[in-house]
């Protein structure tokens, strides 16, 4: 399978070709038109789908299985980059159920914003640029999700960081999108300082970066010794690995924690919404946000084999961030808003999930480590909807050219494709059956249940919640009061086909998927049909079954959720809706300014760090440091003044100075002599 | 006598017959020159032209065949001719091709210099001048005895004086031609007092024997003053040729007032084949007094770095300024000849060979903006690039190699230097070679004036835009190649290393004719 490769190149070579030449000058000699770029771009992209596409179906259906009954892990590919003695950086490419089915939805939903940014960036200056960077981006996308070696992984999501900053400041002329792409980066870049060193604790202590690691390959570096007691060497190896490896594990993921923008490092992502929506769609929804829940699903087997407690940590930071970014989504009034809190809360969803799983012994694993599938399946599901979500606020920003729902309602006459494709959506991340949300987030909230009730209950609320404020949003933008001021100014109107096609093609997939896989889990169809045949913890195939009480309760609850929304916020007039904001305006307020968590951050590093410890420092370097290289060069110019009577030009002084050093050199000579 | 010694001598023989061909060209060719100044006005009509430009090239085709004759046998391997007067080893062959190299760079950029107005009656004098010198050189390099020694010396300053005074109906360069034959006979004087000493100590003068009667462990304390004195007034001599501080008084002055190709020679060529000559001698004859040497040197250099760069801060005329840098750079130079080692020698002769390319490359535009503006002074410079864009770039890759900036040839022979003098001394090296970074710092501060000058600031007259001659142009970029091509590929480095040799052989019973390779 070493086309493969090709699946990395591809958007390589189409990014350096649209970011490198200059099409605006093919342009005026009639050879190409300016869509030339962004033509490449989706050729090259639907290449890339289409090989994805054969690696899957090849991986997935025509690979044998292992004897276990788990798939092989193949490395077609795999070169050393950069040897450094025992250590040695790796570039290659892995294929194992997570990658196929990651590469599967990158190149997805990929193809699907390449095309629907020819409706949207239509006519916007910069529109090869856009397209470079697209590319750019999936090539390190798809390079992370492939990578072999933790090393490598590290490279491409830094990478993604990259190109999402590049993207989110695609409209470097507006003062916000600079802020946000800059904050973006930073808190990025802050978290994955602590991925690398945690990358490092790893290689240091294991002499490996590979994820295919088993306890023998531990090895005792020197420093290793200050971690453990006892003597006898197989103790000490084991030791080591249970007092260093927890470490390493948590500190790759607060890196996670920061791509995947996890309380308190979520402050990023909803700024990132001044990127162009496709941008968001596609980078801030399905594929770089989950870059962290990939992250711990890649290491999984030595989370579970070394760090089992640790999980917990995994747990409560998602846990707390599921039910924050909810509670913010019930306030906001930007549509992208809305949407970039429910990715967040849907994230920590997935982070849950992992977190929740408990070690055990092969086919026993399945069962215990159930959330790792969920979270995978939730994975999946979640990039296909929100996507098709995201896709469908732009038509509407496209449509009305404003973000705040004050400017939309009633839109439900204009749009109909994007309404029916938006709720049906909407449906998929309530949590109704045969949408595809239903699935995964049941077995994520049975896999919570297992773990322990607490956590179940907290869950189910937190689902509660999104099926609220999804349908508050669907109300606010289709039904609700319409602007009819603003619309009779300029009659919003349906996208063009580019923008609705892959509005229909996800929703499709959201649907199919759903039903799909609902009946599977009902046991109306084959057990093999549903995505525990793909992904699972030990690699076995575990047919899913829904437990009826859980998938009962949390059907019934987003129903529930559901009513209350319409009840509230269809009509015309939001009677009860404003009796609640006067009811509770703190903390209406508090929510929508997102807890103040922006300000928090503002203070501390403006009043404390910059104000308190940088001032003070530049202080110092400015005066002391600064001073004492003027002073010295102040003193090479006034000792260079002075000596200049030297040169006086005159022969006669010239040889009696000549003379005067031959005898200062004849002293040093005798002296040491 | 056996004649088949003068086998040995080929690049001096072929040197010879060039010498002479020039010579008869230039008595025959195109006599009726001296009447005008524009040849195809003087020679009327196509084939007096052809043969007119034919006594402009000729010198520089000649030379360029014999510096290829003499470069091909690289390896002749060690030998002596007429009783040990004469030594041939390679070092002495590759540095003569370096020297060789720079001669041709000095021929392409004089022409446009030579075809002024005043200079076309004697362009053949500058070349006959030109190549007497670098015989004397060839003769230094190869001595084995000091009068040898001493003969190459005086025939490389005497004609070196003319050259200097050149442009004799100006008033600077008839000043510089003066001062620096009266300052170079009093260090000849002193020089061959010198050596007279040595004789007194030791009744000889060959390099073999002196070393081997220095090294007789019954000799009066008295002769051992004596050869301590020869030794310092030997290094003083050589000190005057290389312009080390404090026996670089004339360098300024003469610099300035002398033709600027002539200054780019004398900065380079002269200077490069006095510091190996030093070198070679101090191993050959002194090894004995390597701590003495190594001590006085320790003093020198540290003044003339840090002397030069304080007097280069503050120059405004960039010919004076180059003459500072020179010595600066001759400073460093010298760091090669501490203890004596092969690594210092190889450090040295690559050291020389970048500094060729870097320092020439800078005259070269110097004398092409001086032939077509007339301008020297640093002010002058001032928004060069926005007319002359090209020109600009050029002289700061040529400036960045001379302050030694990565990744050009200029920081890799800087760093093997100082790689070369860290461990000597016992320990000191490590002083000197920090005093030498230290001014590293300050020499890159008065490099980059002038790469601030051409780039930044502002002037609303800057030189007009020309168009640089054809020999110019291929002296600059056999320049520029050098300064990009000799630190990255590291041939040049390597093959020097196969050859040199340092103190440990001499010690190690070859005394005198040692050879690391052969």
């Amino acid at each position: 399978m070493s086309y493969t490769l090709f699946i990395l190149l591809l958007p390589l070579f189409s990014f350096l070709l649209i970011g490198i030449v200059d099409m605006d000058i093919l342009k005026n000699g009639k050879v190409w038109s300016h869509k030339a770029a962004g033509l490449i771009g989706t050729c090259s992209l639907g290449i890339v789908t289409v090989l994805s596409y054969m690696t899957a179906w090849q991986y997935f259906f025509q690979t044998e299985r292992l004897a276990d009954g788990s798939l092989p892990t193949l490395v077609p590919f795999n070169t050393t980059w950069l040897p450094l003695g025992n250590l040695h950086f790796d570039l290659g490419i892995l294929l194992d159920p997570i990658s196929v089915m990651m590469l599967v939805v990158i190149s997805t939903v990929s193809l699907m914003v390449h095309i629907y940014s020819f409706g949207y960036m239509h006519g916007e200056r910069g529109f090869q640029r856009y397209y470079a960077f697209l590319s750019l981006f999936s090539m390190s996308m798809i390079g992370l999700v492939l990578a072999t070696n933790i090393f490598q992984m590290y490279l491409f999501w830094e990478l993604v960081g990259v190109s999402s900053y590049l993207l989110i400041g695609f409209y470097y002329t507006t003062a916000p999108a600079i802020a946000a792409s800059k904050k973006a980066f930073i808190v990025t870049r802050f978290a994955d300082m602590f991925f690398l060193v945690g990358i490092l604790i790893f290689g240091y202590y294991t002499q490996s970066f590979n994820f295919s690691f088993a306890g023998s390959e531990v090895q005792m570096a020197d420093g290793a010794a200050a971690f453990i007691p006892c003597d006898p060497q197989t103790a000490l190896v084991k030791n080591a690995a249970y007092a260093v490896l927890p470490i390493s594990l948590v500190l790759m993921f607060i890196g996670g924690a920061g791509k995947s923008a996890m309380f308190p490092l979520h402050i990023w992502l909803p700024d990132a919404m001044e990127g162009p929506t496709p941008v968001s769609a596609l980078i801030h929804a399905a594929t770089m946000v989950v870059a962290g829940v990939f992250q711990i699903a890649r290491m999984f087997p030595i989370w579970i084999e070394y760090a089992p407690q640790t999980l917990s940590v995994v747990v409560w930071v998602g846990a707390f961030t599921a039910f924050y970014a909810a509670a913010v989504a019930c306030t906001q009034s930007d549509i992208k808003r809305v949407l970039a809190f429910s990715t967040i809360s849907q994230i920590a969803f997935m982070m849950v999930a992992l977190g929740v799983c408990l070690p055990g012994e092969g086919e026993h694993l399945n069962h215990a480590s159930l959330g790792y599938m969920a979270s995978m399946f939730h994975l999946f599901t979640h990039a296909m909807f929100k996507a098709c979500l995201f896709l469908g606020a732009g038509c509407i920003i496209h449509a009305v050219h404003s973000n705040e729902m004050s400017a939309m309602g009633g839109l439900r006459k204009y749009m109909p494709v994007t309404r029916w494709t938006f709720l049906i959506s909407c449906l998929a991340i309530a949590g109704i059956p045969f949408f595809s949300g239903f699935s995964s987030k049941d077995e994520i909230i049975s896999a919570c249940f297992q773990y322990n009730s607490i956590c179940g209950w907290w869950m189910t609320a937190v689902a509660a919640m999104t099926a609220f404020y999804m349908f508050r949003l669907y109300y606010g933008i289709f039904w609700g009061t319409e602007n009819k001021e603003l619309h009779a100014e300029h009659t919003p109107h349906e996208a063009p086909w580019t923008m609705t096609l892959p509005l229909v093609v996800l929703s499709i997939i959201t649907v199919g998927v759903g039903a799909v896989t609902t009946l599977a889990g009902f046991g109306i169809l084959p057990e093999t049909w549903n995505f525990g045949s793909f992904v699972t913890a030990s690699g076995a195939v575990y047919g899913v079954h829904f437990d009826m009480q859980v998938a009962l309760t949390s059907t019934c609850i987003a129903l529930v959720s559901i009513g209350l929304a319409t009840w509230i916020f269809k009509g015309e007039t939001q009677p009860i809706a404003d009796k609640m904001y006067a009811a509770a305006p703190h903390l209406h307020r508090w929510a929508y300014k997102r807890f103040y968590l922006d300000e928090v951050y503002q203070f501390v590093t403006h009043k404390i760090i910059f104000a308190r410890i940088s001032t003070p420092i530049a202080w110092f370097d400015r005066h002391v440091i600064d001073g004492f290289f003027n002073f010295l060069a102040w003193g090479t110019h006034k000792l260079s003044a002075l000596i200049k009577g030297f040169q006086s030009g005159s022969v006669q002084q010239y040889a009696i100075w000549f003379f005067l050093g031959v005898l200062a050199v004849l002293g040093i000579m005798v002296f040491v002599l | 006598m056996d004649y088949s010694q003068f086998l040995y001598m080929t690049a001096e023989l072929s040197l010879l017959a060039v010498i002479c061909l020039v010579f008869i060209a230039d008595l025959f060719l195109c006599g009726r020159s001296e009447k005008g100044f524009d040849c195809s006005e003087v020679c009327g009509g196509k084939k007096a032209f052809c043969v007119c430009r034919m006594k402009r090239t000729l010198p520089l085709i000649l030379f360029t065949i014999h510096t290829i004759l003499t470069a091909c046998p690289c390896c002749p391997g060690v030998a002596e001719a007429f009783g040990g007067m004469y030594q041939a080893t390679p070092m002495a062959s590759i540095m003569k091709t370096v020297l060789n190299i720079g001669v041709i760079v000095v021929f392409l950029m004089s022409n446009k210099w030579l075809r002024r107005e005043e200079n076309w009656i004697k362009q053949g004098e500058f070349y006959e001048l030109v190549l007497f010198t670098l015989f004397g050189m060839y003769l230094m390099i190869s001595s084995g005895h000091f009068l040898m020694f001493f003969i190459g010396l005086e025939l490389a300053s005497i004609p070196m004086a003319a050259l200097v005074a050149f442009d004799k109906k100006r008033y600077e360069s008839a000043e510089a031609g003066a001062k620096f034959i009266l300052l170079a006979l009093f260090s000849s004087a002193l020089l061959l007092y010198g050596i007279s000493l040595i004789y007194g100590a030791t009744g000889t003068l060959y390099f073999n024997d002196i070393n081997s009667i220095l090294g007789n462990t019954d000799w009066a304390v008295n002769a051992k003053l004596f050869a301590i004195l020869g030794l310092t007034l030997f290094i003083t001599g050589m000190g005057f040729k290389i312009s080390l501080v404090p026996f670089h008084l004339w360098t300024a002055d003469t610099y300035q007032g002398a033709p600027t190709v002539v200054t780019g020679y004398l900065s380079v060529i002269s200077k490069g084949s006095a510091a190996f000559v030093l070198l070679t001698v101090l191993q050959k004859v002194f090894c004995l007094f390597v701590t003495e040497w190594n001590w006085a040197f320790f003093w020198i250099i540290i003044a003339s770095i840090t002397v030069a760069n304080l007097f280069a801060i503050r120059q405004k005329n960039l010919k004076r300024f180059m003459a500072f840098s020179a010595i600066s750079q001759a400073g460093y130079l010298v760091l090669g000849i501490m203890d004596g080692t092969a690594q210092g020698m190889t450090a040295l002769v690559f050291y020389l060979l970048v500094y060729l390319a870097a320092n020439l490359g800078a005259f070269a535009v110097l004398t092409t903006v001086e032939e077509n503006t007339g301008k020297i002074g640093i002010d002058d410079y001032a928004g060069l690039y926005q007319t002359n864009p090209r020109l600009s770039l050029l002289m700061t890759l040529c400036l960045f190699s001379l302050a030694g900036i990565p990744p050009f040839a200029g920081f890799f022979s800087k760093f093997f230097i100082f790689m070369a003098a860290f461990q000597t001394m016992g320990g000191w090296g490590h002083w000197l070679v920090l005093i030498a970074l230290i001014n590293t710092v300050i020499s890159l501060y008065y490099y980059l004036l002038i790469v601030k000058a051409m780039y930044i600031t502002p002037n609303d007259k800057p030189l007009p835009s020309f168009r640089v001659d054809c020999p110019t142009r291929w002296a600059l970029a056999i320049c520029i190649a050098g300064v990009l091509l000799l630190g990255l590929c590291g041939i040049a480095y390597n093959w020097i290393d196969t050859f040199s040799y340092g103190l440990e052989e001499v010690f190690a019973g070859c005394a005198g004719t040692c050879c690391g390779a052969c």
